[in-house]
């Protein structure tokens, strides 16, 4: 009996290749001398984090959202509002952010999915509530609106502030793999099956005794909870958030592409991808300064993937693991 | 185990099933048969769930469920199929009948061991780590089956399993159906196919246009006059004499 | 009183002009189901191209509408012809992500080339009011909302007269069975798509001469389109002209009681209510 194929758990190549990219993530900034190489190496781990976010609502329950910037937006803001306004430790007010960041995600989907929205609904009702967001945070006093939030430079490991940005750099390995550990043990879980069965056809999923709702409202709290933590930890980083930081469609485009060009509910997905574009970004910025350049190939690229690999570039990766391992079927 | 009472679905101003009272004792099972457009399917969805009734109620082992979400239902231990088979599709074999083992387990080690069993059962092993959507027409009925089964129900509601079987699949499905209900569990099933009815059927129900207009053993509600001219229209039972053999 | 109705007024206007951008999604979305995500950056250009032309070749864009209106048209044929009917294998969630694809390239792309400086074109009737007692109405506004009206009524009519327009009420309530009636449902998808980026090609001409043009111009009025489509009751050009206009007389009114920040929340909090509570909108459609 077939324990399990490797491939359909997106760990192409077995655990050698794992084991080796883990080193040379790990050994990265420590073989590369300058410190924008270090922020790009950051930044790729960070995004592939946010896209897991994504991935978990939409790759894996199959609930395409067009308003996922909102969970890391709130993220922020409760990170600097507390840090800031309220001087509580950034730590504290990092594990409080993903609280609000789930409870907001549950507050979505109950919403949302208690009314029945699916499929290109849900995408703009998502779209909407980001939206609705940002205004809020442009015209209200706590979030000192269009001016945004600037946290004072305070370093030191307690307020997560460090002067070497290799430190942040490893903080976001430990998300990345964080977000990878949660997106494993969907894969392996009761939950994340049942995830799957309601993205491939909620009523036989219902029949065969799925809470759809409830589980529906979980999945987008701890995609919630998981964009929430990226945006508490953005503003650690960078010491700033307002609005359009917070709550542009851009952000919320970016975690969706990591993951779609990636391989939406994937395990690897949203890093395969987070790679990929970051290091096309990297290239065309080498290429010319002109803003936008990069976003265009990555458009193409997404309507590549959807007309010729809808299973995202991880699917190339499966392909040749499967042609040389063969199947037991 | 299963009592449905007078119960009534209608869609805008056409009832789809009027009044339809079906009784399925324990263990036994039990046929759904009638015309194309009876009812049938309609009567299936209501009874599981699907859909709300608007009028009477459905009893199962003694509790009304009549309304209740069709998860609910499940976990009582009323399971259905859909006609037309709706695998998980990006899914193997395996993953799709886990989901209903699922119900009972929250190990995947112990629910893919119980998928095991139930795919070796319904004789689709060799197929378990096939992705779904390399099944033929007879495999997904199958998986249709185990799935079902993954749930371990008290009572399963059919909808024409035998539908685009040939006649060497159909006799595999019968035989596991039969299987299935020597285990105990009892079976409700919509059929057109009429040999499935006449070697499973203890009891059948004819429904025709939204109506139950007979029931009983097979052998006697085929020869039903009433029957016959629900399928082959007015006059037919004259025509053909009275006496019919399936 | 009187705050409240220059209010309104201003609603009014702003409202014609959103309707003007939400009549081509009416189409395709509304009674196709298209969900067209590239709308607001298909504005974008066709309001680029309306500009290029005014200070390129001096063509006045009230007169150049039935010009930019036909490219329009081909491009869009064009695009869901090659691109997004091609690619998206019939299903739903892909023309999302292919539309979303395209609004990304177009965008950008425009940044690249025109980076994000807001332009404006400066006509000779663009600073001319009509005054009405005591309410001011710029002349372009006036212009748009008498057109958001003429536009509205021909598609109406168009829709429910002609041999293209009963196709497309076919196959948008039972795509096989038009098909089986002989309807290529490509084309028709292909040709409503057409007829749609064509309205927005006729609303880029209309709104020039009172707004501005940048690359991410359209990313507002994505959003507006999509509310206006749906609260107007999916596929019902009569929903979207009201629609449009509560939504503008919303957004006007909000921002003057709640300031010009706040004020732009009505637009998403009407979307969401809509949404939850009344997803068939105010008009049946032609679905």
């Amino acid at each position: 009996m077939n324990q399990g194929n490797p491939s359909r758990d997106g760990t192409p190549g077995g655990r050698w290749l794992l084991g080796l990219l883990l080193v040379v993530a790990v050994a990265y900034p420590l073989l590369v001398s300058s410190n924008y190489a270090v922020d790009v190496g950051m930044f790729i781990l960070f995004t592939a984090f946010l896209g897991q976010s994504w991935n978990i609502a939409g790759g894996f329950a199959g609930q395409m959202s067009f308003g996922h910037t909102m969970f890391f937006g709130m993220g922020a803001y409760c990170s600097a509002i507390l840090v800031v306004t309220y001087g509580i430790n950034p730590w504290v007010a990092w594990a409080l952010a993903i609280g609000v960041g789930a409870c907001l995600g549950a507050a979505v989907g109950f919403l949302s999915f208690r009314f029945g929205l699916r499929g290109s609904y849900f995408a703009l009702i998502t779209l909407a509530f980001a939206e609705m967001f940002r205004v809020l945070a442009d015209s209200a006093a706590i979030t000192r609106g269009g001016l945004g939030i600037l946290v004072p430079v305070r370093q030191g490991f307690d307020q997560l502030q460090f002067v070497d940005g290799r430190t942040f750099y490893y903080i976001a390995l430990g998300l990345c793999l964080a977000g990878l550990g949660i997106a494993g043990w969907l894969k392996r879980s009761r939950f994340g099956a049942r995830l799957e069965a309601i993205r491939e056809n909620e009523d036989a999923a219902r029949a065969l005794g799925i809470h759809v709702l409830k589980e529906k409202i979980k999945c987008l709290a701890l995609s919630g909870a998981i964009g929430a933590a990226g945006g508490s930890f953005y503003v650690q980083k960078y010491l700033y958030i307002d609005p359009h930081l917070a709550f542009s469609v851009a952000r919320s485009v970016e975690m969706l592409l990591v993951t779609m060009i990636g391989g939406a509910g994937t395990v690897f997905g949203p890093l395969v991808g987070a790679t990929v574009l970051g290091l096309l970004g990297e290239l065309t910025r080498s290429l010319s300064d002109a803003q936008g350049l990069s976003l265009v190939i990555y458009g193409v690229v997404l309507i590549f993937i959807i007309a010729f690999l809808p299973n995202g570039l991880i699917s190339l990766l499966q392909r040749r693991s499967r042609k040389a391992g063969g199947r037991n079927a | 185990m299963l009592e449905v009472v007078e119960l009534s679905k209608r869609f805008g101003g056409l009832y789809a099933v009027n009044q339809a009272s079906i009784q399925v004792g324990q263990g036994q099972i039990v046929a759904l048969i009638g015309p194309n457009g009876a009812g049938k399917t309609t009567l299936f969805a209501t009874i599981a769930g699907f859909l709300q009734p608007d009028g009477g109620r459905v009893v199962l082992n003694g509790r009304d469920i009549t309304g209740m979400p069709v998860h609910e239902i499940c976990a009582l231990g009323m399971v259905r199929t859909f006609q037309i088979t709706q695998p998980f599709s990006r899914l193997t074999v395996a993953e799709n009948i886990m989901v209903g083992v699922y119900q009972h387990t929250s190990s995947r080690r112990e629910a893919r061991r119980l998928a095991w069993e139930i795919a070796e059962y319904v004789g689709m092993g060799h197929l378990f780590d096939l992705p779904s959507t390399e099944l033929t027409v007879a495999g997904r009925k199958r998986l249709e089956l185990a799935r079902a089964l993954g749930t371990r129900p008290q009572l399963l509601l059919l909808d024409e399993v035998m539908a685009g079987l040939n006649p060497t699949e159909m006799a595999e499905i019968i035989g596991i159906i039969r299987g299935v209900r020597d285990r105990g569990v009892t079976i409700l099933l919509i059929e057109h196919v009429m040999q499935a009815v006449m070697s499973l059927a203890e009891h059948v129900y004819v429904l025709s246009e939204g109506k139950l207009i007979a029931q009983g053993p097979p052998a006697a509600v085929t020869r039903d006059p009433a029957v016959i001219e629900a399928y082959l229209g007015k006059n037919a039972a004259q025509l053909l004499g009275g006496d019919v053999h399936a | 009183m009187d705050f409240l109705l220059n209010a309104v007024v201003n609603g009014l206007m702003s409202g014609a002009i959103y309707v003007l951008v939400a009549i081509g999604l009416t189409l395709i979305y509304g009674v196709l189901h298209i969900i067209n995500f590239a709308h607001g950056a298909l504005l974008m250009l066709g309001m680029y191209v309306v500009f290029f032309l005014v200070t390129r070749w001096g063509l006045d864009p009230y007169l150049s509408l039935p010009l930019v209106a036909g490219a329009g048209f081909a491009v869009g044929y064009l695009l869901y012809r090659g691109v997004i009917g091609r690619f998206s294998h019939g299903k739903d969630e892909n023309i999302l992500l292919i539309t979303l694809g395209l609004s990304i390239i177009f965008e950008n792309a425009a940044l690249f080339f025109f980076s994000a400086h807001t332009n404006i074109i400066d006509l000779d009737y663009t600073d001319d009011i009509f005054i009405l007692g005591e309410i001011f109405i710029p002349y372009t506004k006036a212009v748009s909302f008498a057109a958001a009206l003429v536009i509205c009524l021909v598609l109406s009519l168009y829709i429910s007269r002609s041999d293209l327009g009963k196709a497309i009420r076919a196959v948008a309530k039972e795509r096989h069975g038009a098909r089986l009636v002989g309807i290529n449902v490509e084309t028709v998808y292909a040709l409503s798509y057409g007829l749609g980026i064509a309205c927005l090609g006729a609303a880029a001409c209309l709104l020039m001469p009172s707004y501005y043009v940048s690359p991410t111009v359209g990313h507002s009025f994505v959003l507006i389109a999509f509310t206006i489509v749906v609260l107007g009751g999916m596929g019902s050009f009569v929903g979207a002209l009201v629609g449009g206009l509560i939504i503008g007389v919303a957004e006007s009114v909000s921002g003057a009681f709640l300031g010009e920040q706040l004020g732009q929340i009505a637009i998403p909090i009407i979307f969401i209510l809509v949404l939850l509570v009344k997803p068939t909108g105010l008009f049946r459609g032609a679905q």
